[in-house]
């Protein structure tokens, strides 16, 4: 086993350390995270080779990468003793023709002078390296991470509190520019519901998307999920209940077209209109994982096909001599549907359809209410080992990441019955709006 | 809809669950469109594990093409020119418009502007 320090993205702290374990899980690599603190982004963490490392952070998005650590200290003198102490187990391999480079990363730390990095880089010449140094693709990166605290001023401290020296074995998917790369307003086709480039591509990560797994979002709208499992090479395939999104804003504005955008197309499989609860997928398909973000009902109710009068006989109406339910024009009527309901039958559904290990994963609103117990729900083939929480003004959500267990299993049931008026988010929701405009009157 | 969904996909009234007519669905009146796309034989292969080899052979007949091999071949016998014929077959043949018919409970389904739509009229959603 040896050291590796990664450096943490200093957004979302709260789901950095699911994305870790799920991608040791992914590559099977067993590591301990239980030193990680939110509050800092550096992480020691102790793997058995560079091809660990190097996988464990390939994918990330709350990384940016992974290094060697031959030293460190809480100030650059010991740091400068540490290495001396440590680089013996490290360095025969650098001696000869091997291209390097220096490399100064700081969290909270303020620009340094071109001066000032080559002083602290030359600090490191009893390293002796032969090798030429080579800006441009080295072989070898060095990197001096520093951990500054914020004075009263919010200005940087002076000295860092803490560095750390290492020879970088990867950069992650973000240090790469993906958050960038899927920004929402960069794609042929985005619209009110697009979720978030950053947090949909951390779905994926904690999803476990696998290449050329089949992946289903079931409420897929504009697609993000999908475009964005297609990046780490999953299979992608959604369904959703409206008609018109699936449809796009017009030609070159669909969201095939984004897959395309991403030179991606064979990654896309297809949509399909349907409504969940009534599921067009043949009993014996698998998924690899299920992604989503459900129906929240502030802005549209959750809906499914059908009506809430039993008017009888509708089903015989005839239209120039055809049933007019079997005309391609017909519109199916839909009514109002709970999310506690679909909720079950998302869990049903995916219990069903998810080998064993394969996870389920997706986002569920909260009201911000702390009087009313929330219940998530649970079904008994499932293990819901992750409860993540993003806080926003007025609510927050959830993810929530459930695996598939085998047989003998038998874990919680909590189903709608459980879960009744604690979930009604509609309500909530509005109910917080009134309160709050009482207030100001 | 790509060619390859006709693969996944049965009737959607929950009765028909498990009946023989609702898998695969019997495709009629198709307007097909070829969209090209780059050949990857990796992928394709990983593809033919997830196919139902008979629902294959049958849509591919309704559509026209009967040039499928009657059985899955395995792995080892399969050569480049059928997977050429695949690739084309599932993933470049696109269903813009037509009729998807459940032989057991005999609903129509549409594809309409290239998007197969499962959506149910209020006597047969559950
Ligand atoms: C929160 S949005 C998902 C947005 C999506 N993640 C995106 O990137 O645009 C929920 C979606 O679920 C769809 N929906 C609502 N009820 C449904 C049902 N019964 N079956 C399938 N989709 C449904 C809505 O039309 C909506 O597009
Ligand atoms: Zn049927």
């Amino acid at each position: 086993m040896k050291d590796y320090i990664i450096f943490l993205a200093q957004s979302h702290p709260q789901f950095r350390k699911a994305e870790l374990e799920s991608l040791a899980d992914l590559y099977n690599i067993k590591a301990d995270f239980s030193q990680h603190n939110k509050e800092h982004p550096f992480l020691v963490v102790q793997l058995e080779n560079d091809e660990e490392a190097y996988n464990l952070i390939d994918r990330a998005i709350l990384s940016r990468g992974i290094y060697e650590l031959w030293g460190h200290g809480v100030t650059i003198d010991e740091l400068h003793e540490n290495v001396q102490k440590n680089m013996g187990k490290y360095i025969d391999k650098y001696i000869e023709d091997t291209t390097f480079k220096f490399e100064n990363l700081t969290f909270q730390g303020g620009k340094k002078s071109r001066e000032e990095q080559i002083k602290m880089y030359e600090r490191f010449a009893y390293l002796a390296f032969k090798g030429k140094i080579k800006m441009k693709n080295p072989d070898e990166v060095f990197t001096i991470l520093e951990n500054y605290s914020l004075g009263k001023d919010l200005f940087p401290l002076e000295h860092p509190n803490h560095l750390w020296f290492g020879r970088q074995i990867n950069i992650s998917a973000r240090s790469r520019g993906v958050v960038e790369k899927y920004d929402i307003k960069k794609r042929p086709y985005f619209g009110t519901t697009s979720f978030d480039a950053e947090l949909s591509l951390l779905t994926g990560n904690i999803g476990q998307v696998k290449k050329n797994e089949l992946i289903y979002d079931p409420f897929v709208g504009t697609g993000s999920f999908l475009v964005t499992a297609a990046e780490f090479g999953g299979i992608t395939i959604g369904s959703d209940i409206e008609f018109l999104t699936l449809k796009g804003k017009g030609p070159k504005r669909r969201l095939k077209d984004n897959f395309d955008y991403y030179k991606k197309p064979l990654q896309f499989t297809d949509v399909l209109c349907m409504d969940f609860t009534n599921n067009a997928f043949r009993n014996n398909l698998k998924f690899g994982s299920i992604i989503c973000d459900p129906p929240y009902g502030v802005r549209e109710g959750v809906k499914v096909c059908g009506t809430t009068d039993d008017k009888l006989g509708r089903e015989n109406i005839v239209i120039d001599g055809e049933l007019a339910y079997l005309r391609r024009d017909y519109i199916q009527p839909k009514k109002t549907y709970s999310l506690d309901l679909l909720l079950d039958d998302l869990l049903e559904f995916s219990s069903e359809r998810l080998d064993i290990g394969s996870r389920l994963c997706f986002w569920m609103p909260v009201a911000n209410d702390e009087d009313i117990p929330t219940l998530i729900p649970q079904h008994k083939d499932f293990e819901l080992i992750y409860e993540l929480v993003q806080d926003f003004h007025k609510w927050s959500r959830r993810l929530l990441v459930y695996v598939k267990r085998g047989e003998g299993f038998n874990g919680v049931t909590v189903k709608s019955d459980d879960r009744e008026g604690t979930n009604n988010f509609r309500d909530r929701y509005f109910h917080k709006f009134s309160e709050k405009s009482k207030v100001v009157k | 809809m790509k060619f390859i969904t006709s693969n996944f996909v049965r009737c959607a009234v929950k009765s028909c669950d498990g009946t023989e007519g609702s898998f695969p669905l019997n495709f009629q009146d198709c307007k097909l469109q070829l969209e090209e796309q780059e050949f990857n034989e990796e992928f394709i292969i990983s593809m033919l594990e997830r196919l139902d080899w008979s629902a294959l052979v049958k849509v591919a007949s309704q559509l026209g093409n009967n040039a499928i091999p009657p059985q899955k071949p395995s792995l080892d016998d399969i050569n480049e020119v059928l997977l050429k014929d695949l690739h084309s077959l599932l993933l470049e043949t696109q269903i813009i418009e037509g009729k998807m018919i459940c032989d057991n409970c005999q609903h129509v389904y549409y594809i309409k502007d290239g998007i197969a739509s499962f959506l149910l009229p209020p006597h047969l959603a559950k």
